[in-house]
């Protein structure tokens, strides 16, 4: 994704992965790009009471060049689809790409002439978000999963290498609701959450 | 390829070219200096903004011709919103049109789904009950806030007020969360359909109600606080975005642009539906005809409305929400179950255990859709964007033949230019902000 690829072969970067990842999923800066219903709540995501900068998201950039996080907030249109591959294009990597609400993630209702039946059919997709549209606690939420698959992402092809193994064995990344994962009564035996800031 | 006999051009030259909107130049490099003499005295920029631009209030883009930094020539490209929602209601039944239409302007989702089921029951020449209508009026009522609330907010956002962005949204909060108490949902709620609304409100929906209104009537001055007074909100909103009566007349622009200008057009007063000729409210309006006019109009219909839904309030009396004709009212009562809302028990009881003809009359009703006779009706409303109807032609079958809607954002963009044209970049901004478009229902 970024210089590590560069790396040569035979380091391994364990530690460094933790504070690489941990910089980058704690100064996620999305893009300004709302088309729909969802751009209206993703807004409300980021004003007082369900405030995002809590995250250290608030500041939604304007710039694709300076945003690491698209959130595509609404249905993508075949007209819109051009623009939104060259935003993607603009941004710098490393770069994510938050589908919220179904519109985005499948075309939803819009089974139609006019609608791209899903986003990933333009831009790769990391987070797949329901809802229509979605609450903001549910897009805080998905932000937060983003933020731990971030957390656990390989820094280079070395580690690529042993987490594609421990895939290979059935491991799977265990993405906690964050209700559950930050709720305040935690029974014994339960799963910990293993990144807690 | 090339022979030597061929004239040699150069492929760094620069070219130009005829258009109907003047001369356009290609450049791709070249010697500098007798660029400038082909160039000399035409200054003028095309800049593109948009449709992804933080201020242009959602996918809109503008092609601004400039000279200097005034605007010459403002074009608006739409239609990267273009839903196909119209075509996709012919191939639902009528009740299903309304989940489609409520996504069409997403600010204003109630006052879609009212423009839609007034022109359905006027096609079935059907009457809502009293309760119906009044719920219908409280909602959307409700919606109107939130609707100009939003129109607050994202308007100062664009204008770099982000405190009045800030307090926009948390006020509309305060609606979103009374309507999910209502309707069960925050946005698109399609809750109003054709012979009514789906359910009746809730247990304790009045206390709910009186509470926000006495919040509401509490915070809405702080606008007046916040921006009416401040010297750079008025400097960059006042005599920026000028649209007279005649210009708002020529282009068919409605809503508050309209009553901007001094005309005090509101279909509640001026052709009142859902009884609005029962409640009492004033038009405010201004004549200055300008951005802070408006602004100022926005934060008056606030107040009115609240206003209106006391009086609802008042209005609401026992009674069916929905019409008693069983060939077109949803056959079961919902309910919340285990699973969430649902038909309610007793109904499912009798569809299967006790009456084989109400499971046959169930079945028919909610896969098949009434029907609804040949014809053609439009019945507009006041939507917080101005006049909204929607035309809807049926051929007598269980599925709408056409469904067109008159958004407002549709015809009152085409007063942009006028309101822009002439005027600095900067007060574009405020001239879309003040037209308050939403492109959902522009595009459709």
């Amino acid at each position: 994704m970024g210089l590590e690829e560069k790396l040569p072969n035979g380091i391994v970067l364990a530690s460094v992965e933790s504070l690489v990842n941990w910089t980058r999923k704690a100064s996620l800066w999305p893009a300004t790009f709302g088309l729909a219903c969802c751009a209206i709540e993703m807004m409300t995501s980021g004003a007082p009471r369900y405030d995002l900068g809590r995250f250290g998201m608030e500041v939604f950039r304007p710039s694709p060049r300076q945003a690491d996080l698209m959130i595509v907030a609404g249905r993508v249109t075949n007209k819109m689809a051009p623009v939104l591959r060259q935003i993607y294009d603009q941004m710098a990597e490393p770069r994510w790409v938050l589908a919220m609400g179904v519109c985005a993630s499948s075309g939803g209702m819009f089974n139609n002439y006019a609608v791209v039946q899903g986003v990933d059919h333009v831009v790769p997709v990391d987070m797949y978000l329901p809802g229509c549209p979605p609450r903001p606690e549910m897009l805080i939420d998905a932000i937060l999963k983003l933020h731990q698959k971030i957390q656990e992402e390989p820094l280079g092809p070395v580690r690529a290498e042993l987490a594609a193994e421990r895939r290979a064995q059935g491991e799977k990344l265990e993405l906690l609701p964050s209700s559950v994962k930050y709720g305040k009564t935690k029974k014994s035996g339960e799963v910990q959450a293993e990144h807690v800031w | 390829m090339s022979t030597t006999d061929e004239p040699r051009t150069d492929p760094y030259a620069a070219s130009s070219r005829e258009t109907t909107e003047g001369r356009v130049y290609t450049v791709t490099g070249g010697d500098w200096d007798e660029m400038i003499d082909q160039t000399a005295g035409d200054e003028r920029i095309v800049i593109n903004m948009g449709p992804q631009h933080p201020s242009t209030h959602g996918v809109l883009r503008l092609v601004l011709e400039l000279s200097g930094e005034t605007v010459t020539d403002a074009r608006l490209v739409i239609g990267y919103l273009h839903t196909g929602i119209e075509k996709n209601c012919e191939y639902r039944t009528w009740t299903q049109g309304v989940t489609f239409v409520t996504r069409m302007d997403y600010l204003a989702p109630l006052f879609n789904e009212t423009a839609y089921c007034l022109s359905t029951e006027r096609l079935l020449g059907i009457e809502v009950p009293q309760r119906a209508e009044t719920i219908r009026v409280l909602l959307m009522e409700i919606n109107r806030i939130g609707s100009h609330l939003v129109a607050l907010a994202t308007g100062g956002m664009e204008l770099g007020a982000l405190t009045g962005m800030t307090n926009g949204f948390r006020e509309r909060e305060e609606v979103l969360h009374l309507l999910e108490f209502l309707t069960g949902l925050r946005m698109n709620h399609a809750f109003i359909r054709p012979g009514g609304v789906v359910q009746d409100l809730p247990t304790g929906h009045e206390e709910r109600i009186r509470a926000f209104i006495k919040v509401m009537r509490e915070r809405l001055p702080g606008f007046h606080k916040l921006l009416t007074g401040n010297r750079i909100w008025r400097q960059r909103l006042e005599g920026v975005g000028y649209l007279p009566l005649d210009g708002c007349l020529a282009l068919g622009v409605t809503g508050p642009i309209l009553r901007s200008a001094g005309l005090a057009w509101d279909l509640r007063q001026v052709d009142p539906y859902l009884g609005y000729e029962h409640y009492d409210f004033e038009v405010p309006t201004d004549t200055a005809a300008d951005s802070f006019a408006r602004y100022l109009l926005r934060v008056e219909e606030m107040s009115e409305s609240l206003k209106i839904i006391e009086q609802a309030l008042d209005r609401l009396e026992p009674g069916p929400v929905m019409v008693e004709d069983a060939k077109i009212a949803w056959p079961a009562r919902l309910s919340i179950g285990a699973d969430g809302m649902g038909n309610s028990l007793e109904h499912v009881r009798k569809i299967m255990g006790q009456s084989m003809e109400s499971l046959i009359h169930h079945f028919k009703l909610v896969t098949e859709g009434f029907k609804v006779p040949p014809g053609q009706a439009y019945v507009p409303i006041e939507s917080p964007r101005g006049e909204m109807g929607a035309h809807l032609v049926s051929d007598g079958g269980t599925r709408p033949l056409r469904v067109h809607f008159r958004d407002p954002s549709f015809v009152n963009l085409q007063a942009a230019p006028a309101m822009s044209e002439g005027g600095m970049v900067s007060d574009v901004i405020a001239a879309l902000a003040s037209l308050d478009p939403v492109m959902g229902g522009c595009d459709r």
